[in-house]
């Protein structure tokens, strides 16, 4: 579900959400894949991070690198932590692959007092090209796998995310639009242009009081 | 002389030959307990005791590079160098050694043998002063709380007060999860692999099938036999042959013997050993007795059986770790059915419903529960990156 990199060198898109983070600061990784995040926050914020992670390639990965990470299931796990134990819960490109996104938002924000939350947008311009000149399902270097293949299996846009964080009265505190290499971009996340141009988006939320 | 103990060590200690050389292992026994006894979960008083135990390594100047190696059921401490009965390497020389996993030019390595053992620590084939004759089932019934007692007071003995690891697997794992509920604040870190909270059922009942065969040989003599010259060689060969099937895995010993024969072309028709597993059994069976005393067999397995972590926190797992500053590693092979991953990982749930700092991981062997013991490449990683993470959180590379 995650892009991937062979460089050695922090993801770009990674290293935005880690520039969100407090120095010090409790962290939840929830899809953490190796651990790449986490130990970036380890090493560059002095970071008491935790990871949870689908792939037990994945959490071995991580444990080998000196990281506190359990094998699990966002969909199903994330109700044994209790509430704010965290300063922090990190869900980066794994909304899209979770089976109820709505109801791991609810607890990202119960277990962390902020989330930070990164998905690819569906109405990206490639995409909508690929549907309506191709017929076809957008397959891209950024989003690689075919439909039959893609653990993706929830695509929403930036306007649907902001929605749904109106309905779950979330207040966005920060939001970020990048391009497909995970680059920040001159437009405003929340505006008319990103839902074209953004190919993800970043999102700094914290528990809404309804205003 | 390695160990630096902050008093002379007492005149009972005892050295082996081993001592001449840096690196080898030292095994010494430590009289403890000499001026008030344990008290067991029992409410009996044990004491003085003997705990015989090996260390390897050398203990820094701050005495924070400890790690308390915890045995499984029929283990015992010589973890590494010759083992003085059976003449084999030490139970887990593939991990532990200068530059392996548990790096012995780094850490300094204690591994005592259990309470109620049969390889130098007080155990029910031990002279009772009272009688002036052998234990046997006068010996008090121990639980893993109890051994776990016993070792703290040894490190109190050498003079360790925060270890910075207890690292356990199978019963090792049950002692390395009751010494950081019991001593939150005397480890920075556990190692529980292959193990449990509690003993299950399943459990439980196999191990009274083993005891059962042991009360069953004649030789038995109601568990009087150090004191009646015979020995239950029978009986505590069966329970081995029996446990020793847990240990294992249905892929595993279909690898390793299929249904071959051992040293014949055809079957006898007969109740000989036809099959190759038969005969690796009888021999498991047969070499077993050599080295371990039956009634130690009966009172460890029960100490087993009565482990249950969630017993003392009113059956809620998580509260036994509230509030935990450890940091744990949980480690399950997916092949092992004696303590399956589902045991690891309740643990774990209850863990992160504690908000401690736990790191799991289940590793993909067919070898089954006895795993702990072999070389598994997944499993080496994991430990020695878990090891390392805890050495750079504390700021130190010892």
């Amino acid at each position: 579900m995650t892009p991937t990199n062979s460089t050695g060198a922090i993801r770009y898109d990674l290293k935005l959400i880690a520039d969100m983070v407090d120095r010090g600061s409790r962290v939840l990784d929830v899809g953490c894949g190796e651990g790449e995040l986490l130990a970036h926050l380890r090493d560059t914020r002095d970071v008491d991070g935790r990871g949870i992670e689908l792939s037990m390639a994945g959490v071995r990965a991580a444990v080998t690198r000196g990281l506190s990470v359990i094998q699990g299931d966002a969909n199903t796990d994330l109700s044994d932590f209790p509430d704010h134990a965290f300063d922090y819960a990190i869900l980066s490109q794994t909304l899209q692959a979770t089976e109820r996104p709505r109801a791991v938002l609810e607890h990202l924000l119960r277990v962390a007092d902020r989330a930070i939350v990164s998905f690819p947008n569906f109405a990206h311009w490639r995409g909508r090209w690929h549907l309506i000149a191709r017929g076809r399902m957008p397959v891209s270097d950024y989003l690689p796998l075919q439909w039959w293949d893609t653990p993706n299996i929830h695509f929403c846009t930036l306007l649907d995310f902001r929605q749904l964080c109106q309905d779950m009265d979330i207040r966005v505190e920060k939001g970020l639009a990048l391009n497909e290499q995970g680059h920040p971009q001159w437009f405003a996340a929340d505006g008319p242009l990103a839902n074209i141009l953004a190919a993800q988006g970043v999102f700094l939320l914290s528990k809404g009081t309804s205003s | 002389m390695i160990l630096q103990s902050p008093s002379t060590p007492a005149p009972h200690d005892r050295d082996d030959a081993s001592r001449d050389s840096p690196d080898s292992p030292v095994n010494r026994i430590a009289n403890l307990c000499t001026d008030v006894p344990l008290t067991l979960d029992s409410g009996a008083t044990l004491g003085p005791i003997s705990v015989a135990y090996q260390t390897a390594g050398r203990l820094n100047a701050d005495r924070s590079n400890a790690i308390l190696i915890c045995h499984a059921l029929t283990g015992d401490q010589y973890v590494v160098g010759t083992h003085p009965v059976t003449g084999k390497p030490g139970w887990w020389t593939g991990l532990v050694g200068p530059g392996k996993v548990i790096d012995t030019d780094r850490y300094f390595i204690i591994c005592s043998n259990v309470l109620g053992g049969c390889q130098g620590t007080t155990g029910p084939k031990d002279i009772n002063p009272a009688t002036g004759k052998p234990w046997g089932l006068e010996f008090p019934v121990l639980t893993i709380g109890d051994m776990v007692r016993a070792q703290a007071t040894l490190l109190d003995h050498l003079g360790i007060g925060t270890l910075f690891c207890v690292i356990g697997g199978s019963m090792g794992a049950m002692q390395a999860l009751q010494w950081a509920v019991t001593f939150p604040d005397r480890q920075r870190a556990c190692v529980a692999i292959a193990g449990s909270w509690r003993h299950s059922a399943q459990n439980i009942a196999f191990h009274e099938v083993g005891r059962q065969a042991i009360m069953a040989d004649p030789d038995w003599r109601g568990g009087d036999y150090p004191n009646q010259g015979t020995i239950p060689k029978r009986g505590l060969a069966v329970a081995r042959m029996t446990a020793h099937i847990t240990y294992l895995s249905e892929p595993a010993l279909h690898r390793k013997f299929g249904r071959k024969l051992h040293d014949r072309e055809k079957v006898t028709y007969g109740f000989d050993a036809d099959f190759q597993v038969e005969s690796y059994l009888r021999h498991q069976g047969a070499s077993f007795v050599q080295r371990f005393d039956a009634n130690s067999y009966l009172y460890i397995t029960r100490a087993m059986d009565y482990f249950d972590l969630a017993a003392d926190h009113d059956g809620v797992l998580a509260r036994a770790f509230s509030g935990n500053p450890v940091r744990f590693c949980l480690v399950s092979f997916s092949s092992d059915w004696l303590f399956p991953t589902g045991e690891s990982r309740a643990i774990v749930r209850a863990m992160t419903a504690a908000a401690a700092n736990v790191s799991f991981v289940e590793v993909s062997t067919d070898k089954g529960h006895d795993a702990f013991l072999l070389d598994e490449p997944e499993f080496h990683d994991t430990l020695s990156g878990f090891l390392d993470g805890v050495a750079k959180l504390a700021g130190s590379t010892p």
